[in-house]
Formats: structure tokens, sequence, C-alpha cells
């Protein structure tokens, strides 16, 4: 099997020989932050056209496909156009904090992005804590769309920025009961450790009927999270234009934008690799389908399923009617909530008698 | 290399690709100044007063609900990943401490903390 940890290893040794210990440090930093960057906005652009074109075809129009082969580039076109555009000044605005927000957003994804394993040596940290760090570091998001809906000044967005916040805490309690089954069942928070742990049969397999319990719930749960779909109360375009956000512009928009779309990404790979197994290849007790399983490389298997996971948040989103805010707090906190109770316990003792 | 290390690069990362999209866009965007511009977006009448207002204490419930369930999490975290070595005995305590929190969200539920009002 071809893994990224022989290129990453390659390289280490290649610059330890020819540089000195500090130089290589330093250029090895310098290469993760382009890499992390580089593939952040790449699967961003891709992702914002996966969106249009699986939307269009929905509703069984066409999307783009003007710039570029079926509308390849269109994605790149609109980065440029909201580059070019103005950044407006608000009289009213508290503008430190308005500009500390797009910051806070960006940072809470782009951190959580780092941990995401896609092979084996291809994940930038890798704390011996992951799934809580992933917990703490993704709430960190909501701090900023708080701030962005508050310092706006501005109706829509206090509004908006109130909705987000008081969904996204209530739906983070469901996201992190369900990733502490995992927990309990793999019996370390290491995300590499997670995944080496499913060599031999993916957890959702492994954990039975509570992991499949706990893997629906991360969805519905993960899904809300995003701020979309039919959870998307909080920029609900026909009551609140564009919730919290409504008062950015260009670049800053921008950011929002980026982060939306990156955090569905992040959801999904999250899902994924606690669930069905990273990069790790399906393996079924027939020899032969796994020599054949093996062949395909890890980080295909490791995209495959992400881009599965993000499929099912698309027809989701473009399936279902808007949710009331009552409805929404319900669906927590009288339904996922007291289910993912019960699910830890059921889940300890499967492991334990089973 | 040690993974405090990395999560800096990263996080230098976040904040450079954010300053460098904001002074890109600042360098080569537009610029027209108006005061009407600056105005928050309300369909076009003109806004009064500040939004800095109270708004509705259902959050706030929701908020401090959160608080609570979110440092159980965090309590039962240690306990997961230990959860094999701990074997029943473990399970019993953490089982007693589910109970309390299950309580907790059973007075909630019948208070009408849960019901947006």
């Amino acid at each position: 099997m071809f893994h990224f940890k022989i290129v990453t290893d390659w390289i280490d040794e290649f610059l330890r020989t020819n540089l000195g210990e500090g130089w290589a440090l330093l250029i090895e930093f310098i290469l993760t932050g382009f890499a992390i960057l580089a593939l952040y906005a790449v699967l961003a652009l891709i992702l914002i056209w996966a969106e249009r074109k699986v939307c269009a075809f929905f509703q069984c129009r066409l999307g783009p496909t003007r710039v570029g082969p079926w509308g390849l580039l269109q994605s790149v076109a609109d980065m440029v156009k909201i580059l070019l555009k103005e950044i407006i000044h608000l009289n009213h605005a508290d503008l430190r904090l308005f500009r500390l927000a797009s910051f806070l957003v960006i940072i809470a994804s782009l951190c959580t992005f780092g941990a995401i394993p896609f092979d084996r040596g291809l994940h930038a940290v890798d704390f011996n804590m992951g799934v809580f760090y992933l917990l703490a570091i993704s709430s960190l998001g909501v701090v900023g769309i708080l701030l962005a809906g508050w310092s706006s000044n501005s109706k829509y967005t206090m509004i908006g920025a109130m909705r987000s916040g008081a969904q996204l805490i209530s739906y983070e309690l469901s996201c992190g009961l369900s990733l502490l089954t995992v927990v309990i069942l793999s019996g370390t928070m290491q995300l590499s450790q997670i995944v080496e742990q499913q060599a031999d049969g993916w957890f959702i397999f492994k954990g039975g009927v509570p992991a499949i319990i706990a893997f629906v719930i991360y969805l519905i749960a993960g899904h809300a999270e995003t701020n979309r779909g039919p959870f998307d109360m909080p920029e609900a375009e026909s009551e609140l234009t564009a919730g919290y956000h409504t008062e950015y512009s260009g670049i800053q928009f921008g950011f929002f934008y980026l982060a939306e779309y990156m955090n569905m990404f992040i959801i999904a790979a999250i899902a994924a690799t606690m669930f069905l197994g990273g990069w790790m290849p399906l393996h079924t007790p027939w020899e032969g389908v796994n020599t054949l399983m093996d062949y395909i490389p890890p980080v295909i298997w490791f995209f495959g399923k992400t881009f599965f996971c993000v499929f099912l948040a698309l027809w989701v989103r473009w399936s279902f009617p808007r949710l009331r805010i009552d409805q929404l707090l319900k669906l927590e906190w009288k339904i996922l909530m007291p289910i993912s109770l019960l699910n830890i316990l059921f889940m300890a003792l499967w492991v334990l008698y089973l | 290399m040690s993974n405090s290390a990395l999560f800096l690069v990263v996080l230098i990362t976040a904040v450079i690709m954010v300053m460098g999209a904001l002074i890109l866009a600042l360098l080569i965007a537009p610029k027209s100044t108006n005061p009407l511009k600056g105005e928050p977006y309300e369909c076009g009448i003109p806004t009064r007063g500040l939004s800095w207002v109270q708004f509705k204490a259902g959050y706030y419930l929701i908020a401090i609900l959160f608080l609570v369930f979110d440092v159980e999490t965090v309590l039962l975290f240690p306990w997961a990943t230990i959860f094999r070595s701990a074997d029943v005995e473990g399970l019993m305590l953490v089982s007693f401490f589910l109970a309390v929190l299950a309580l907790g969200l059973v007075y909630a539920w019948k208070k009408g903390a849960l019901e947006w009002k």
C-alpha cells in the first residue's frame, strides 16, 4: 500500500541531511503551512462548485456551465470577483470586533482541518487527545459567529447570531456525546490511533447497533453545526437576509462563506474518520477482496468516504423544508440528547459483554 | 516534531491567510466613501436606534443548559479513554453520574425550560 508517510519521511530526511536541524524544521513548518492552506482553498472551491452542481441537478437545472469545462472554474471566478469587491465600513459597528470575528471563524475551521488524518503521516497536528481538541477548537467558531452578529449593529445580524449561537451550542452536545461513544469503543482519543484500530473493521461495523445510532446522531447534529439545510434558521434568507453575516462585504463575507463550506467538509471528514475507518480500506472476511481493496490508495478511500458524507449533507439540505426554532430545539433537547445519553450506556455494555 | 509547535504553525497560517486576503482586497478593491453606505442594511428604510438591545431570555436558558451538559461531556472523555481498564466498577460509577444528569434533564423538561415560548 502506498502511504504518504513515505513521502513525508523522505522530505524530512532529505532536508535534515542537506540542511541543519533548525533550518530543516523551519522549512518543514513553512511547507506544512502552505500544504494546509492550499488543500483548504482547493477543497473549498471544489465543494462550492459541487454544491451548486448537485443542487442544480436536484432541481432539474444544469448549474454553472459557462466558466471552464462543466463550469469547473466557476468558484475560482467567484473568488476573484469577491476579492475585487469593496469592503464597506459601517457607521455604527464595533469595528475591532467586527474584524476579529472573521479571523475567529477561519481560525476555528482551519485548526480543525489541520487535525484530520488524510493518510498515514498526512496530518498537521496529531494530539493524543485529538477528539477533545477537535471539539474544543471547532466550538471557537460559535464565538466568531456571535461576535459577527453582535458587532455589526444591525437587527438582522443580531437575531441571526442569537439563533445561531443557541443552535450551535445545543447541537454541539450531541456531536460530543456521539464522538464519546466511539472513544469508548476505541479506548484512545488520538485520531491516527483511532484510524489504525479500524484496520480489521470500521467502527460502524465493529460497534454494532450503538455505533450506527451514534453515526446517525452525529450526522444530524453535525449537519446542524454547519448552519445548513433544514437547520438554516440563523441565515434564513426570507426572514433575515443573510443572518449573522448580513453586514459583511467583499472578502470578509468570503471568509464566512469559505468557513461554512469547509465546516461541512470537516464534519463529513470527522464522520468518515471516526465511524467509517478514515483512510482504511474496506476489509471483509474474504482474503481476495481485501487484497483488491488494498490496491486503492488510502487517500482515495478517505476522500471517497468524506465526499459520500458531503453528498448526504447536500441531499438533506435540498430535500427538507426549514425547521422552526422551537422544532429545532425540541429535536435536540428532547430527542437527540436523551438518545445519545442512553446510547453511551448502551455502547459501554456492548463493549463489556459482546 | 512536537504537536504544539505544529498547532502554532496552523494557527499562524490561518491568521496569515485572513490577513493576506484582507490586505490584497484592500489593495485591489475599489473604494468610494458615502455616509449612507455605512448604514446597517434594513430593506432601504433608515434604521432607528442601535441594535444592542435586550433580547429573548430563552437563549440565556439554552446557554446555561449547554454549560451543564458540556462540562459533563468533558468529564466523561477521560473515563471513555480508560474504559476497558475501569471495567464494570467504572461503568457503575459513571452510570450514577449519568443518572444524576438525566435527572437534571428531566427536571429542566418538567420545569418547561426546554419549551420555546
